[in-house]
């Protein structure tokens, strides 16, 4: 592997008394793309909001890109703009345009200029595919679309880790594939992924290495191929009985 | 019903008392216009540190609001023209007490509206915003109280029209508004029914043009 873009050492986190995160270890490398997988309440949300600090972990550390943010004083804003972010309810901003949405990070957070950032932004919606949609609001885009200019949103930041967050688990499921396209080419492309998806198709044919977790640990990780084949967990088995037999 | 009291008096109680123009210190509008919109601009604050995180600025901020929420508006404009001016030795004038009484007293209740509206975006556009590393300022600026405004029009709304026929209590410090105007055009001529339905019908068609422009504004943001 070459070198570390993300290392959980030691993570914990609690949610009032409950223990969400145990001793969470776990690499991922540049260029790697992981799935992390479990049941719904494993902590697998949790722990991928903790790479860009959305939730702060109560005890270890993780490292991204060099920069830990356990650390006092640690410059989040400055690392995020070097992490993306897609959410399972897009968030787009509905008072913006798509291209608006955007133009809006480069140009308040980089100070980049404005023809600069909408020469951006068009270039980014043509790669998603939504060339036509600069104009559209929010409100007028099918949840697909939305996503897609989300992710859109994302790149615009020029990241080098993009974090999914049940990317597709809000989207009617003739809309599903289209975000899974968008994801596949990045993932070709070379880009750093963690994402935490059910989409058992896309983590086979892209993932380079799935993570199962349950109740708050990692209990197992390994190439597609091992996981879905053989998976060495009882409770990595039932997981994957439940969401496969249908 | 004799309404030639109303045109006989009819620039002085609309130049003097709607406007302000005249021998007197007063008018509705010249009082109504800076408190709105000064009482809003300390309400933004009011309602942003009521949302702060660190105690030394939300805690102030909800006594701020549960006092002036919780005491009678006449009581706030005596204060200030009774007792402030001996605590400082200067007198203070009817106008700059009558404005100051309604914008510390109107702050309170456009910070709630503020506050409400601040909490009616949703919680993952502030995520979407940090996630890309916009900091907690322009996360506000740019994302959040554009969309938490657009909310409040129709509480803000209502709130003005009610602080703008409030100011018809600064009569009583003697402020020469559109209600003053009225009593004193009234001492002389007695005619209390024409001049007060008069003045009535001019507060209507000011706060239902009020209600009008906000229609149309949230038509257009809609």
């Amino acid at each position: 592997m070459a070198e570390t873009a993300i290392r959980f050492s030691g993570v914990n986190k609690w949610f009032g008394k409950l223990h969400v995160l145990r001793e969470i270890n776990l690499a991922i490398g540049a260029g790697e793309v992981v799935v992390v997988c479990g049941p719904s309440g494993s902590g697998k949300s949790t722990l991928i909001r903790t790479v860009n600090g959305l939730e702060r972990v109560q005890g270890g550390d993780v490292v991204v890109l060099g920069e830990s943010i356990a650390r006092r004083g640690v410059n989040l804003p400055a690392l995020r703009t070097r992490v993306g972010m897609v959410f399972q309810s897009f968030n787009l901003f509905p008072h913006m345009t798509a291209l608006e949405n955007i133009m809006l990070a480069p140009m308040k957070v980089k100070r980049v200029a404005r023809p600069e950032a909408e020469k951006l932004a068009r270039a980014l919606l043509e790669r998603v595919g939504l060339r036509e949609k600069a104009a559209n609001y929010p409100a007028n885009l099918s949840g697909g679309q939305q996503q897609r200019v989300a992710i859109a949103r994302a790149l615009a930041m020029q990241p080098r880790i993009m974090l999914f967050d049940e990317p597709t688990s809000a989207l009617d499921p003739e809309m599903i594939n289209e975000v899974l396209d968008v994801m596949t080419s990045l993932a070709r492309e070379g880009m750093t992924m963690m994402c935490v998806t059910h989409e058992m198709g896309f983590a086979r044919r892209v993932a380079h290495r799935v993570v199962f977790m349950d109740e708050g640990q990692v209990v197992e990780e390994g190439t597609p191929d091992e996981f879905f084949r053989a998976p060495k967990s009882d409770r990595g088995k039932q997981f994957l009985s439940k969401i496969l037999t249908h | 019903m004799d309404f030639s009291v109303v045109a006989d008096n009819f620039k002085f109680l609309i130049l003097q008392g709607l406007i302000g123009i005249g021998p007197f210190i007063g008018g509705t509008l010249r009082l109504a216009i800076p408190a709105i919109i000064l009482g809003f601009l300390l309400g933004i604050a009011v309602g942003l540190a009521r949302l702060a995180q660190a105690a030394w600025i939300r805690v102030p901020a909800t006594m701020y609001v549960e006092f002036f929420r919780g005491v009678p508006l006449v009581m706030v404009i005596f204060w200030i023209w009774f007792i402030i001016p001996q605590l400082l030795r200067l007198p203070i004038p009817e106008y700059g007490v009558a404005l100051t009484a309604f914008v510390i007293f109107e702050a309170a209740y456009f910070g709630e509206i503020v506050r409400a509206g601040v909490q009616s975006v949703a919680r993952g556009q502030v995520e979407a915003a940090t996630a890309l590393g916009m900091t907690a300022t322009k996360t506000m600026a740019y994302v959040v109280l554009p969309q938490a405004l657009k909310n409040m029009v129709p509480s803000l709304v209502t709130q003005m029209i009610v602080l703008f026929k409030d100011t018809s209590l600064a009569s009583i410090i003697g402020y020469v508004d559109l209600t003053k105007a009225a009593q004193i055009v009234n001492n002389r001529e007695i005619r209390p029914f024409e001049l007060y339905l008069f003045i009535a019908v001019v507060y209507f068609l000011c706060t239902y043009s009020m209600s009008l422009l906000a229609r149309r504004l949230e038509r257009r943001t809609a």
